[in-house]
């Protein structure tokens, strides 16, 4: 049985996501730019996508544009809201559980000349709102705080957040622009940008194509751009429009609109019924993840195992899980969300991310349960012996 | 008159060097210089005077090709050649265009000439050959100049009976000896900076080459093994298409983890590896093993390991890289290509299960009781029956 539970890293595109954009690589080619008909049907595509995604995210047309996925919406996020503040302040603040398209932009902007605070998490993965208060200071340009973390699913008070901030800045002091990642809260909870200044979403997390993501930036807000040329994207963004993937990602941001309550409700039984058997069935576990967390993302560790070997001892079954992130698990290095969470070294080496889609059942769950535990009993027996 | 061609002088390094069997290593490597060129239409290969002579038709990129015979094993060096008919006056007419190319190309200011008349006969002696083709050249092309001692160009003129030769370069080769006139043997590569190396050093000199990989997966994931065909498809593109045999060690990995002593892993690894890879050669027809071991580098290649290791075999292994320095080593892999992919950071079978504190001075007595605790030659006509085959082709 084919089990995919690393939804988190990107999911399967819809078909109708897939015919539409074959529409425009087939067919409907033709560059957005062009005077004639071709070009004129490529925008209307874009213009339909657009109205999608900004119907999904309940905020105007003209606030929606288009990237190359959620790594470029955060970093024109924050390169482009500071360079048009930098006179007004030099400080950024972030979790420190964010994903690294927002740390490693911070990373280089410390090296320009910005200060970044970075506001620690409890034990849960949730970022510890009196440090955000007093990190507030009248040097403070932007605060960037994800949504819902990727490797653990917690989901961080944005309402909140907002209002400490705008009541921070209705006592007389300057405007501080707030952005969220909401890369993994999108399609799996209801997102509004409404109360943001900024906001980054991508296509392929939600059944959509890879390298299309979009940013939504407050109207009126000035953002500077970082790519130059022949000024698509109301200039915010220069490159002819990646059309299909475009396209495509409109088909997948309307279609994640439609049930979406009952789309929530069966990740959220799926993920449930995994954990509720993994607590059962295996002993010495910790759960990384929040029962209130993201119905898409269960983290777990399982002691004396190594996540690694966990992941292709599954990937055998044909279950495909993840180790902390996708992006991580490539490097040796441990996982920074479940480090700043304080784990222990043992407990960030057998973590295990199953993260779900409206695509699995309780039936793959059976499968996968039967098939974990034999793994689990096995490696911890061959590694009792070191 | 004959289409227009580009000719390439290969100068033999050792090949040159053989007695009476130099005729059988030169067939050899005019052998191997056909198959790298075989892709490429028109391209004719003889052996006269003592060099080989390769001419491709105008069309085809001479630093191309110059490149692709640069690696044969056996070549000393490639000169990419103008060819002219031995006659001074048309020498002279070719250096003339020859340098004006070189002009516009390069910007050239300076030259000098340094001829050679391989034929004696000829009726003009060679320093004045030089000064005849300068002279020519100097009227020919008003900006240039003569240093004798500095110039910007040195172009020798090579005059042999029937044709004669212009060029400026002499492209280095590997040296070595050609493929195939060595043997067979099967080279232990793991996906390190190491084994490649070793490979590639044997290969050179005209080894054919056939390799084992060791892997643990679930324990090695497949980006590993990903990792290790792309390394053997660079070895490739030196020694040409081989074959690799992959073999999962985790079974014997977990009987040695479960039955033996933890700071003995590593050894009794090894040995088996070299076993396998021993009872793999002999089905394979080669005559000896090789490994990328390099005395002291690790807990396992102490001299007293290596005399452990030794032991579990009766096939000679040979051990090219054995007295060399890393950073030699690392030099030849970033040479050869290699060493970008070696560097990606996947885990090999060989350190899994790695012990806290190996032993770094084995006793074979004290690992011959352990191995007694396995069942070794079922463990290993095991694994060399699971093994898993695979042809290697070159990567461009």
């Amino acid at each position: 049985m084919f089990v995919y539970l690393d939804n988190s890293a990107t999911t399967r595109p819809y078909r109708e996501v897939i015919s539409e954009m074959v529409k425009y690589m087939e067919t409907d080619f033709g560059n957005p730019s062009s005077l004639h008909r071709m070009g004129i049907t490529a925008e209307k595509a874009v213009k339909e996508a657009r109205r999608s995604v900004a119907a999904s995210l309940g905020v105007k047309e003209e606030e929606i544009y288009f990237t190359s996925g959620g790594t470029e919406a955060d970093n024109m996020a924050l390169f482009g809201a500071v360079q048009a503040r930098k006179r007004r302040g030099n400080k950024i603040i972030a979790s420190c559980i964010e994903h690294p398209a927002v740390l490693e932009s911070c990373r280089r902007l410390e090296e320009t000349g910005f200060r970044v605070e970075y506001i620690p998490v409890d034990r849960s993965g949730i970022i510890d709102m009196q440090a955000l208060e007093s990190a507030l200071d009248d040097q403070t340009i932007l605060i960037s705080i994800m949504q819902v973390n990727n490797e653990v699913g917690s989901i961080q008070p944005i309402p909140e957040i907002i209002e400490l901030k705008n009541k921070f800045c209705s006592a007389g002091r300057s405007e501080i622009l707030f952005h969220t990642d909401a890369v993994q809260s999108y399609g799996k909870m209801p997102v509004q940008a409404g109360g943001t200044d900024l906001l980054s979403v991508s296509g392929h997390k939600i059944h959509g194509p890879k390298g299309v993501g979009a940013l939504y930036i407050r109207k009126g807000l000035n953002v500077k751009p970082y790519l130059f040329g022949g000024g698509q994207e109301r200039g915010m963004r220069s490159g002819t429009e990646n059309v299909p993937a475009v396209a495509g990602f409109g088909i997948a941001a309307a279609i994640s609109q439609r049930n979406m309550t009952e789309r929530i409700e069966s990740m959220r039984k799926v993920k449930n019924y995994l954990s509720e058997g993994i607590r059962w069935e295996i002993s010495d576990i910790r759960e990384n993840s929040r029962e209130d967390g993201s119905p898409s993302i269960w983290n777990v560790s399982f002691f004396g195992v190594r996540g690694e070997v966990l992941l292709h001892t599954l990937e055998q079954s044909d279950i495909y899980v993840s180790t902390g992130s996708a992006c991580s698990s490539n490097k040796r290095g441990q996982s920074h969300v479940l480090k700043a969470m304080g784990l222990a070294d043992k407990e960030i080496e057998g973590a295990i991310r199953f993260s779900f889609s409206e695509f699995n059942t309780v039936e793959e769950m059976d499968y996968v349960l039967v098939r974990l535990k034999e793994a689990v009993q096995k490696l911890r027996k061959l590694g009792s012996f070191r | 008159m004959m289409e227009e061609r580009n000719a390439f002088i290969v100068r033999c390094g050792e090949v040159a060097l053989k007695g009476l069997n130099k005729p059988y290593f030169e067939k050899m490597l005019v052998d191997r210089i056909k198959r790298v060129l075989k892709k490429y239409e028109g391209v004719e290969i003889k052996r006269q005077e003592g060099l080989i002579f390769v001419r491709a038709p105008k069309e085809l990129d001479p630093d191309l090709i110059a490149g692709e015979i640069s690696r044969v094993f056996g070549v000393a060096s490639v000169s990419p050649a103008v060819e002219t008919e031995s006659d001074l006056e048309k020498i002279g007419q070719a250096a003339v265009e020859y340098m004006r190319r070189l002009i516009e190309k390069k910007g050239v200011k300076t030259f000098k000439v340094d001829a050679k008349r391989a034929d004696k006969n000829f009726p003009v002696k060679s320093p004045d050959i030089a000064r005849q083709i300068g002279a020519k050249i100097l009227i020919g092309c008003k900006v240039l100049k003569v240093d004798v001692h500095n110039p910007d160009c040195l172009l020798f003129v090579d005059v042999r009976k029937d044709k004669s030769y212009i060029f400026e370069q002499k492209i280095s080769g590997f040296g070595g000896l050609p493929l195939g006139t060595n043997g067979k043997g099967l080279v232990l590569l793991s996906g390190g900076i190491d084994s490649p190396v070793a490979a590639w050093m044997m290969a050179k000199r005209g080894m054919l080459i056939e390799a084992v990989h060791f892997h643990s997966y679930p324990y090695t994931s497949e980006r590993a093994r990903e990792k290790v065909t792309e390394l053997a498809g660079i070895v490739a593109g030196y020694c040409g298409r081989f074959k690799m045999h992959i073999i999962n060690l985790l079974p014997i990995q977990e009987m040695i983890v479960q039955n033996c002593p933890e700071e003995e892993t590593t050894i009794l690894v090894r040995r088996f590896m070299m076993k396998i890879a021993e009872k793999v050669a002999q089905e394979t027809g080669c005559c000896m093993l090789i490994t990328g071991e390099n005395l002291g580098q690790v807990a396992s290649q102490t001299a007293e390991a290596l005399v452990v290791t030794d032991q579990s075999v009766q096939m000679p292994v040979m051990r090219p890289l054995i007295a060399m320095d890393k950073v030699d080593i690392m030099e030849i892999a970033k040479n050869i290509g290699t060493y970008e992919t070696s560097i990606l950071p996947y885990e090999d079978c060989c350190t899994v299960f790695l012990p806290k504190h190996p032993v770094t001075k084995p006793k074979l007595a004290k690992i011959l009781e352990s191995e007694s605790k396995l069942d070794v030659d079922q463990l290993v006509a095991d694994a060399v029956a699971s093994r898993e085959t695979v042809a290697i082709y070159p990567v461009e």
